[in-house]
């Protein structure tokens, strides 16, 4: 997909040109801001890929659909490595504003247990010998998982303002300027297309295993019929 | 119903005889919470401060141990396969089972925990908000690990990607779990926190075992 | 300070700024790098097959 490449290249060039050049450090974070050109993009992009897998999962043992199934499989590393980054961004964003690599607030938390399903997701979809059964355990696990997502939100929201004042966490969201706001969208809508491009990549490499397989067994059933006859 | 009965009559008679699955846990649970005043040393205030984590935890880990075979003994043995072709909804089997795996393995750590807060300075009026919250938290545990371990039936690494699915699913109960017992601590009321675990059990009650019969069925395919 | 080593500095806060894009651009870039490889190896395996299954075929 060549105009997937191209895009995806193009918007975060134009992306981190704007981010990085041509906008203003926010005037409490300073320079620290650009940390959420990579950061937040990422957050949305880990949770998109987690409802796009849920879904695809859905689809797949729904309608039986094979492709949902790629679709699913495919999407789980992508999701995992958005959601590493976010993780990883915040840490370092986190140090310089809060003083602090690591918080258990809600957003950190239920980040990190969407990062722990996704881990499980591909450690079970590994998990079997026979592909059919490894799929649709894997898809069972994505859509309970993603019943869970909204769940922690939810709990670790009380179990927090319970415990701990939200004062070094609450960081006003600073009425975003439009300066701020284009390089932002443009990295997000660059790290969309750059999921479609891998997504595409790693698809079209699981159809042709599949393909594989196909003519594998085809192979070794028509050996077998030469012995027997 | 009585069906249902007789597969839980069965599950706890073999747990019982066989006995090993529900005393290791156990003895795993005492053993763990045991190790805790040699890591971070005897001091009471600190014990008392963080006991009730220190329980819930361990209790959670505990309770995975025996999870790992609680399909897959009856899938090897082929077992499970009749039982899914019995007149009996799979449903109500899993519900039986699960039944019979937290009377074997969550009801012993549930009376041990009282007894191991104590040795870990908890002031006793937390004793019965903390069995409370295990009798209350412990089944949704159960529950969901079920649909855990229908789903590695057959995988390859069952033990450790048992706890790698089940253990993020429980992170709401261990949250409130604590919560329960950290309100009575303070002396605030617990009334919410068994609220939203009753809730969280009424909500897993009727989604795991259906879920848990779903991968089930997908194991016997 | 030149305006670069400014822009290099970036207020102060380059040991945070800097990695959180190296880290950003390692983790998709391998990522890619990967399935790129992954495809590609793919393709080569069952082209291998299917030549072969090709020659098989013109055999008999």
């Amino acid at each position: 997909m060549p105009w997937l490449q191209r895009s995806t290249l193009g918007l975060i060039a134009a992306g981190l040109t704007l981010g990085l050049f041509l906008s203003p450090p926010d005037y409490q974070q300073g320079d620290s801001v650009r940390i959420m050109y990579v950061h937040v993009p990422a957050a949305w992009m880990a949770l998109f890929c987690y409802t796009a897998m849920a879904g695809a999962s859905a689809a797949a043992l729904v309608w039986r659909h094979a492709l949902a199934h790629v679709a699913a499989r495919a999407t789980a590393p992508i999701g995992a490595s958005f959601t590493f980054i976010a993780l990883a961004s915040g840490s370092l964003w986190g140090k310089p504003m809060w003083g602090t690599w690591w918080v258990w607030d809600a957003r950190l938390t239920s980040m990190l247990v969407l990062f722990f399903l996704y881990l499980g997701y591909i450690v079970l979809a590994g998990a079997f010998d026979d592909r059919e059964r490894a799929q649709k355990s894997a898809a069972v696990l994505a859509i309970v998982g993603f019943v869970n997502v909204p769940i922690i939100k939810f709990s670790v929201d009380w179990w927090n303002t319970l415990h701990q004042p939200a004062s070094v966490l609450k960081i006003d969201g600073p009425s975003i300027d439009p300066s701020m706001l284009a390089p932002l969208l443009l990295m997000a809508i660059g790290f969309a297309t750059y999921y479609f491009w891998v997504l595409a990549i790693r698809m079209q490499d699981e159809i042709m295993a599949g393909k594989i397989r196909a003519l594998r067994l085809r192979r070794a059933e028509s050996e077998a019929g030469d012995r027997s006859s | 119903m009585r069906r249902t009965l007789l597969i839980l009559r069965r599950d706890l008679r073999l747990a019982l005889r066989q006995g090993s699955d529900s005393f290791a846990a156990v003895m795993f649970f005492v053993m763990a919470v045991a190790l805790f005043p040699f890591g971070v040393g005897p001091e009471p205030n600190m014990l008392a401060r963080i006991g009730s984590g220190i329980l819930w935890v361990t209790a959670l880990m505990a309770s995975m141990l025996a999870l790992e075979r609680l399909f897959q003994n009856d899938y090897d043995d082929g077992s499970l396969e009749l039982l899914a072709l019995a007149p009996l909804p799979l449903e109500a089997v899993v519900i039986a089972k699960i039944a019979a795996h937290w009377i074997a393995t969550a009801l012993p750590l549930i009376a041990a925990a009282p007894v191991l807060a104590l040795l870990l300075h908890a002031p006793a009026e937390i004793l019965a908000p903390l069995a409370l919250a295990l009798l209350l938290g412990t089944p949704t545990i159960s529950l969901l690990g079920a649909v855990g371990a229908a789903l590695i039936i057959g995988s390859r690494r069952g033990g450790v990607l048992l706890s790698l699915l089940v253990l993020p699913l429980a992170i709401p109960v261990l949250i409130f779990g604590v919560g329960a017992v950290e309100a009575a601590l303070m002396g605030l009321p617990a009334r919410p926190y068994f609220l939203v675990l009753a809730a969280f059990l009424l909500a897993a009650l009727p989604l795991c075992p259906w879920a848990a019969a779903a991968a089930i069925r997908q194991a016997l395919e | 300070m030149t305006p670069f080593q400014a822009f290099l500095s970036m207020g102060g806060y380059a040991g945070y700024v800097w990695p959180s894009f190296a880290i950003a651009a390692l983790a998709l870039g391998a990522l890619l790098f990967a399935s790129l490889r992954s495809r590609k190896a793919t393709a080569a395996e069952l082209d291998a097959l299917e030549t072969q299954a090709g020659e098989e075929a013109s055999e008999t």
